[in-house]
């Protein structure tokens, strides 16, 4: 028995070694990701035009070293194809002088660069301890049965991806979630599932703290350092950010006075030249 | 007398676009910016040291000293990264200060950089916070549009450039050398050290790697003084530093306080539990520093309190769960986390996380079997100190910490499911409003 050659007609791609780990294993029905029909590893046509390929480039020169530049890139790639494809890594590879399976490597490291097309808009539910405990268990659990998908699907208009996220540094909002990587502070399942409709429905939908929602795409490009002229929207900071300001305000409380101007700084420090 | 809150970092949240360089300026700001490029390089250096200022991100590092680790001899060129990559579950204070003003942050990284002699800062966020990128990004080009980075800085031949780069999801990538393989566009595993990354960091180049809020610290420093910034806190644990109320209180949120306040006053100020609920245990600084019970409300929240109590400071997460919380079904969660964000370099780590998950993951359904609170913490034995970096370490932290102070629920778990034991409805909070969010 062969276990190592790829099985005739097996897939391009990791197809082959694991079918023949399956029967090695003797698990009858143990698929793996690659034996996913939505895996599509041929690849449509690329959409990398030479602009994006000019982008690419114009990343990789903005470090010392220009391998930095591969995270950025990634998600450039991202913000064209709607994934991270063969062409985009080969892409990246060229540019930077790897080989694809070094950036495969890269790629497939981080939850964030996704392997099958997302939907317009990512949603992510908060279920690490915390919010899961306070309500994010439920909001996932809501959201999976509204949307008739499970962990890391696509709804069939191709518009909502939904995925559980590990925390995602908002604890004092929780439950969290998020919309193409903005936040939905303090969230309900009735919320959750209102904000979802909303974007299907083709509305405007505006972050609790952040901006205007744009595609998942479009938070891509921003992600590999091409500004969407949205920084300005959204608030300075809401409720739980300001909790505590707000009650040293309201007692007269605040931070000692530092000495007068001509004492600094310090003069153990040195003082002014 | 210290006043309970000192608000500093969090001064200008409140502020109209307080995220705009002029709004930032009208505050103050780039003052103490102005006053370090007045200073030679090792003065600045001294000045942090003075004041007192230890690593906010965790470990507790005095900030100083690490800066003064940059052998200045050595030919390379010298790099500043930091690390706004907060991930530690029940961590949420570096998002908001970045957010609110960013330029807190921009300014820390020219000075900080300047007093390391570097000529490149990369600001290293988490890709899963879109505004805080935006709004980093701004700051940055507003920064180099005002001649505070770029080249020649302010007239003075200083040149520095500042690039925010985003990462790609990896809980992992907050630990240092982590953080450091991720930025150089490889998986984020980390390295063993050492070298430290102040002698071979970044390209193997000497790196300092700060913090947000210990970078974001050191504009009031040099504005006002290491002396002002040390008369804040205590005896080891010097200055104002922001800590994170989150769970099932009254109101969470943020306070900034000076070192050494203790969560029964933070408790006090945030009006208490939830009404009608006690608090049952908290994390002191994140799920990666041991959990605390009600006895422990007065233990000053520095290093040396928290450490005293065999716990960590770590990021000042104060996660408050109430007697509606299974401490089993908690702990399974948080090890979930440490499963899915092990990066797979080191065997104890990335096998004992799966096999830890499998047995607590029966315990919550009332399935344990006889040995199982032995066999958890015979495998947390295994993991703990067997590792390249802190993430294993901090995957057993909140299991023995838990077996040590709520045994009861574990041998309750050989027979009845969390969820009779503790309804998981009466945990949930959905009748809290975002307060204070647009409608």
């Amino acid at each position: 028995m062969s276990v190592i050659e790829p099985q005739a007609g097996a897939r391009a791609g990791h197809g082959g070694g694991d079918n023949a780990s399956e029967e090695l294993a003797g698990h009858g029905h143990l698929t793996t990701h690659f034996d996913e029909p939505s895996l599509d590893f041929s690849g449509p046509a690329t959409q990398l035009s030479e602009q994006t390929l000019a982008e690419l480039a114009s990343i990789a020169a903005r470090y010392p070293q220009q391998r930095s530049a591969l995270l950025p890139m990634l998600h450039l790639v991202q913000s064209v194809e709607g994934r991270v494809t063969p062409a985009g890594i080969e892409a990246c590879a060229r540019i930077l002088g790897l080989t694809a399976a070094d950036v495969s490597g890269v790629a497939t490291f981080y939850t964030m660069y996704k392997r099958r097309p997302v939907g317009q808009y990512h949603v992510g539910v908060c279920t690490t301890a915390l919010c899961a405990i306070m309500g994010g268990d439920d909001v996932y659990a809501r959201l999976q049965d509204h949307l008739g998908i499970g962990n890391d699907e696509t709804t069939d208009d191709g518009l909502v991806t939904l995925e559980h996220l590990e925390c995602n540094a908002a604890c004092d909002f929780a439950p969290v979630m998020m919309v193409n990587w903005e936040f939905f502070d303090n969230t309900t399942p009735d919320r959750a599932v209102e904000v979802v409709d909303a974007l299907r429905s083709g509305q405007e939908v505006t972050a609790t703290r952040g901006a205007r929602v744009c595609t998942w795409k479009e938070a891509e490009r921003v992600l590999a350092g091409f500004p969407d002229g949205r920084a300005d929207e959204g608030p300075t900071a809401v409720g739980p950010s300001l909790l505590g300001l707000g009650i040293a305000r309201e007692n007269g409380w605040r931070a000692p006075e530092g000495p007068p101007a001509d004492e600094q700084p310090s003069p153990d420090a040195g003082g002014d030249r | 007398m210290t006043d309970l809150l000192t608000p500093v970092l969090t001064a200008n949240w409140g502020d109209e676009r307080a995220w705009r360089l002029t709004n930032y300026e009208h505050q103050g700001g780039y003052q103490g910016l102005r006053a370090a490029l007045q200073m030679e390089p090792a003065d600045v250096v001294a000045a942090v040291k003075e004041s007192g200022l230890r690593g906010r991100g965790g470990a507790g590092f005095p900030t100083g000293m690490k800066w003064s680790f940059i052998p200045q001899d050595n030919p390379k060129p010298k790099y500043l990264v930091v690390n706004a990559d907060e991930s530690e579950p029940g961590t949420c204070k570096d998002v908001p200060l970045m957010m609110a003003s960013p330029h807190t942050l921009v300014e820390g990284v020219i000075i900080s950089a300047f007093a390391i002699r570097a000529n490149h800062a990369f600001i290293y966020v988490r890709g899963e916070v879109l505004h805080v990128v935006r709004r980093l990004q701004q700051a940055v080009r507003e920064a180099y549009s005002a001649g505070y980075a770029g080249k020649n800085i302010l007239g003075t031949g200083y040149d520095l450039e500042i690039i925010v780069h985003a990462g790609a999801g990896a809980y992992i990538c907050g630990e240092e050398t982590a953080l450091l393989d991720s930025l150089e566009g490889r998986r984020g595993q980390p390295r063993l050290r050492p070298p430290f990354p102040a002698i071979a960091g970044l390209y193997a180049s000497p790196t300092v790697i700060n913090n947000v809020e210990s970078i974001a610290s050191v504009p009031s420093i040099l504005t006002r003084g290491a002396a002002w910034f040390s008369s804040m806190g205590t005896e080891k644990s010097k200055g104002m530093t922001i800590y994170s109320l989150s769970g099932h209180v009254a109101r969470p949120g943020q306070f900034e306080a000076p070192m050494g306040i203790t969560l029964r006053q933070l408790l006090e100020l945030a009006g208490g539990m939830r009404a009608g609920r006690e608090l049952k245990f908290w994390t002191p600084g994140g799920s990666s520093t041991p959990i605390l019970t009600p006895e422990h409300l007065d233990v000053p929240l520095d290093y040396e309190g928290v450490a005293s109590v065999k716990s960590m400071l770590g990021t000042k997460a104060l996660q408050c769960f109430d007697e509606t919380t299974s401490v089993v079904r908690t702990v399974l969660r948080w090890t979930e986390f440490y499963k899915h964000e092990s990066c797979g370099k080191c065997t104890p780590c990335r096998e004992g996380t799966w096999w830890l998950v499998q047995i607590l993951k029966r315990m919550e359904a009332g399935q344990g079997q006889p040995g199982d609170i032995e066999k958890l913490l015979d495998l947390c034995e295994n993991i703990l100190g067997r590792s390249f970096c802190a993430l294993g370490d901090g995957a057993t932290s909140p299991i023995s910490s838990a077996i040590t102070h709520f045994r009861g629920e574990f041998e309750a778990a050989l027979h009845t499911p969390a969820w009779e034991l503790f309804p998981y409805g009466a945990s949930t909070t959905y009748v809290r409003e975002p307060a204070g969010a647009p409608a």
